[in-house]
């Protein structure tokens, strides 16, 4: 039996080494896809753009306006005249964020009353503009803070007022720059060998039948589960050094920490490609051409990367994707790549995912033989 | 040219696609697939975000400002924790993405000029979630902290400073801040790169691979005339694409469409042109199927997905992949389609996106239509 297999793999590994644009295709889309998603996907608010009006124009106003010039969050474009020209500059997108200091603005703060303050943001990015909203909100209250507390100290008008005041004192843990590459990159690792695996294996068996190979296997005495087996084993190995290749050039590249057990991250990777290979064979055996085997491929992956917290929170999603989500290796892998990289947990809190991963492979390959089975006759 | 064997080419292509019951399949089911799966699986909308809390001084105050957590709508209340390592199991394992860690001397330094501090520990991993989060928690402390100050003030007798400025932030285009009504425009980008390149790559790459080539070349059909007829019934598909995908995004999710529909088919009919000759062209150099699709997802999905604004926001990305976006063509079509659906822009407007489409499509048109020779080798 175990010749059998081995017998598979070496031809499999033949195959690899004689096709060279099969070998280029493993590493260059890969590394390439690495350095466009992992400098493109971003959530980060850093710098924007930012139309101011100023019609108080006293110290006051100036102070605060000075105070969104010199955040690394904002970057003043447009000092406007007129309402006109801050209306033109959301509409032409040219700013972001607007703000309005109107007249009496100084006035009403040296008198104790609440001076209002005009912002406009364009909501088209929401998440762009929800974030720069919460940063507008922080650089105000802390103006606001100083400024009563200024009052306070010169005996100004509310000076009997008692100062109280709450600072919140956000400290992230794991990436306290809340560095999105540190999020992105791990994940973009999970998301292109999860891709890459699939779409080969799926391929590989297709390819067999498609030239009529596979009938010329299935003379021999190989069994299913030999051949499956035989097929697999080549394609792990791949897999591994695939996922090696792209997180290991990822993380130099882009400087990513890692600060957790190697042994976790490689084993949860065994796991993850047992599920992404039975994936891949499965979809194998209910193709019968390659390009069917590729655009099911595609139908099958692309919910796969959505659903899986790549980018987009599972936990905003409708209760009917959450669930489906449970059927997805990549959500649990992406816990187990970001946990060990970033955050440094182990296998008592990352078992749970091992064991779905476990489980997830062991049903889709079970699967795969099955219908392999069937499929021959 | 002669129209009547443009339109027996394009006859003999709508045929094929009518009787190929998967590629059609593909070709209308795949906006509904987009649109539920980016719709509802794609949500920057962050709720009910799991909080744990730390009370160490658990005095009156405290407690009044946890409860300003609790009732609000962005936090749900996941743990009371009475330790720091429970607090950071809770973090490590996920329990809560916040930890509002109350220290024993909050009430004490409540009136006093530096003021209270109150810790936020954010998981950090979700680099996003983090940022929103804090943002969130930001705002409620800032209330509480308002309320503390007009209640010492009252119980003072001293005149009320409820807070010197007051931000009135209004949004514009996307008055409530859903990342729906930003992600569905670009769905129709995603779509029609999809359908374009996928399908069209597959069109001469397949006379190719099934024999049939050699039996078009033969007759007097002109290299134009082929490539006119094999595009005008995916310029149709297209079109309807576009119009059920409009339809699902406005009748069912919602999403504001405030241009003209004239300009929308405008943008598309231009974004069509660039795509389907681009995937023209793929198909017409590489003649297997599976090489073309391959190429096709890498040439157009890729840019569409990452680099067009659809989802990342360009201005965060590092300026030379910000260069590298204005090469790609889905950056001006996305543009186009987030300005008609929520700005209501007008023709005008979008003059610079429109033109630089035109650009492209004249360009791609002039490749693919010398691209094809009718010779065997």
């Amino acid at each position: 039996m175990f010749g059998r297999i081995w017998q598979i793999i070496v031809k499999e590994f033949l195959q690899l080494k004689r096709d060279r644009a099969q070998r280029w295709r493993l590493i260059v889309p890969p590394l390439v896809q690495m350095l466009i998603f992992g400098y493109a996907a971003t959530f980060e608010v850093y710098h924007v753009a930012t139309a101011v009006l100023d019609r108080d124009q006293s110290l006051e106003s100036r102070e605060l306006i000075s105070r969104f010039a010199f955040s690394d969050r904002f970057r003043i474009v447009e000092v406007a005249q007129t309402d006109r020209q801050i209306r033109s500059a959301i509409d032409r997108s040219d700013a972001t964020v607007a703000v309005v200091i109107h007249p009496g603005f100084a006035a009403s703060l040296r008198s104790g009353d609440t001076a209002p303050l005009q912002v406009l943001v364009d909501g088209t990015d929401s998440n762009t503009a929800l974030i720069a909203l919460g940063y507008l909100g922080t650089i105000v209250d802390r103006f606001s803070t100083d400024y009563a507390a200024d009052l306070a100290r010169r005996g100004g008008a509310a000076a009997r007022a008692a100062p109280v005041n709450v600072e919140f004192a956000a400290r992230p843990w794991y990436n306290p720059d809340l560095n999105g590459r540190w999020f992105f990159v791990p994940g973009i690792a999970g998301t292109l060998t999860l891709m890459l695996i699939v779409s080969l294996t799926a391929s590989a068996i297709v390819r067999e039948r498609e030239i009529g190979t596979l009938e010329q296997l299935m003379v021999t005495p190989i069994r299913p589960a030999e051949f499956i087996l035989g097929k697999t084993i080549p394609f792990f190995v791949v897999g591994m050094a695939e996922v090696a290749l792209v997180a290991i050039f990822g993380a130099v590249w882009f400087r990513i920490p890692f600060v957790g057990d190697l042994f976790v991250l490689l084993l949860g990777t065994a796991l993850f490609l047992n599920s992404t290979l039975g994936l891949g064979l499965l979809i194998s055996t209910i193709c019968k051409t390659q390009q069917q085997a590729f655009a099911s491929s595609f139908l099958v992956l692309n919910p796969f990367f959505t659903l899986s917290g790549f980018g987009f929170p599972i936990a905003s999603m409708p209760t009917v994707l959450q669930w489906f989500t449970y059927i997805n290796p990549l959500r649990y892998y992406l816990v187990v790549i970001r946990g060990t990289f970033v955050k440094g947990i182990g296998l008592d809190v990352l078992w749970p995912d091992m064991l779905a991963m476990a489980a997830l492979g062991t049903v889709l390959l079970a699967a795969s033989i099955l219908r392999f089975r069937k499929s021959l006759d | 040219m002669r129209v009547r064997r443009l339109a027996a080419m394009a006859r003999k292509e709508a045929l094929q696609i009518w009787r190929d019951p998967r590629s059609l399949l593909i070709a209308l089911l795949m906006p509904f697939m987009q649109l539920v799966l980016l719709g509802y699986g794609v949500s920057l909308d962050i709720k009910h975000v799991p909080v744990c809390t730390f009370d160490r001084e658990a005095s009156q105050n405290s407690q009044d400002l946890l409860k300003h957590f609790q009732a609000s709508d962005y936090f749900t209340i996941a743990a009371v924790i009475g330790n720091y390592g429970a607090l950071t199991g809770a973090i490590d394992r996920g329990v809560c993405r916040l930890a509002i860690v109350i220290p024993p001397d909050f009430t004490q330094r409540l009136s006093t000029t530096g003021g209270a501090v109150v810790q936020g520990i954010v998981d950090g991993t979700d680099t996003n979630t983090a940022n929103i989060a804090t943002g969130y928690a930001q705002a409620v402390v800032a209330r509480y902290a308002a309320g503390a100050r007009l209640e010492a003030s009252a119980r003072q007798g001293a005149i009320a400073t409820i807070q010197p400025v007051a931000m009135q932030s209004r949004v514009w285009f996307n008055e409530d801040l859903e990342s729906r009504n930003f992600i569905i425009p670009g769905v129709i980008a995603m779509v029609m790169a999809l359908v374009g390149a996928e399908l069209t790559s597959l069109t001469i790459a397949r006379e190719w691979e099934r024999g049939t080539m050699e039996l078009l070349i033969s007759t007097p059909v002109t290299p134009m005339e082929v490539m006119l007829g094999k595009l005008a019934p995916y310029f149709a598909i297209g079109l309807i694409d576009a119009a059920l995908c409009l339809a699902f995004g406005v009748f069912w999710f919602g999403v504001p469409f405030r241009g003209t529909l004239a300009t929308l088919f405008l943008a598309t009919a231009l974004f069509l042109v660039v795509v389907l000759g681009i995937g023209y062209l793929i198909s017409v150099r590489v003649k297997s199927q599976v090489g073309a699709a391959q190429i096709g997802l890498l040439v157009t999905i890729l840019p569409t997905t990452l680099l067009s604004g659809y989802l990342f926001p360009i201005d965060q990305m590092p300026v030379p992949v910000q260069a590298v976006t204005y090469l790609m063509f889905a950056r001006y079509y996305v543009t186009a389609l987030k300005a008609l659906f929520l700005k209501g822009a007008g023709i005008v407007d979008l003059a610079a996106p429109l033109a630089a489409m035109a650009l492209y499509a004249a360009a791609i048109a002039f490749l693919a239509a010398r691209a094809f020779h009718k010779s065997l080798d």
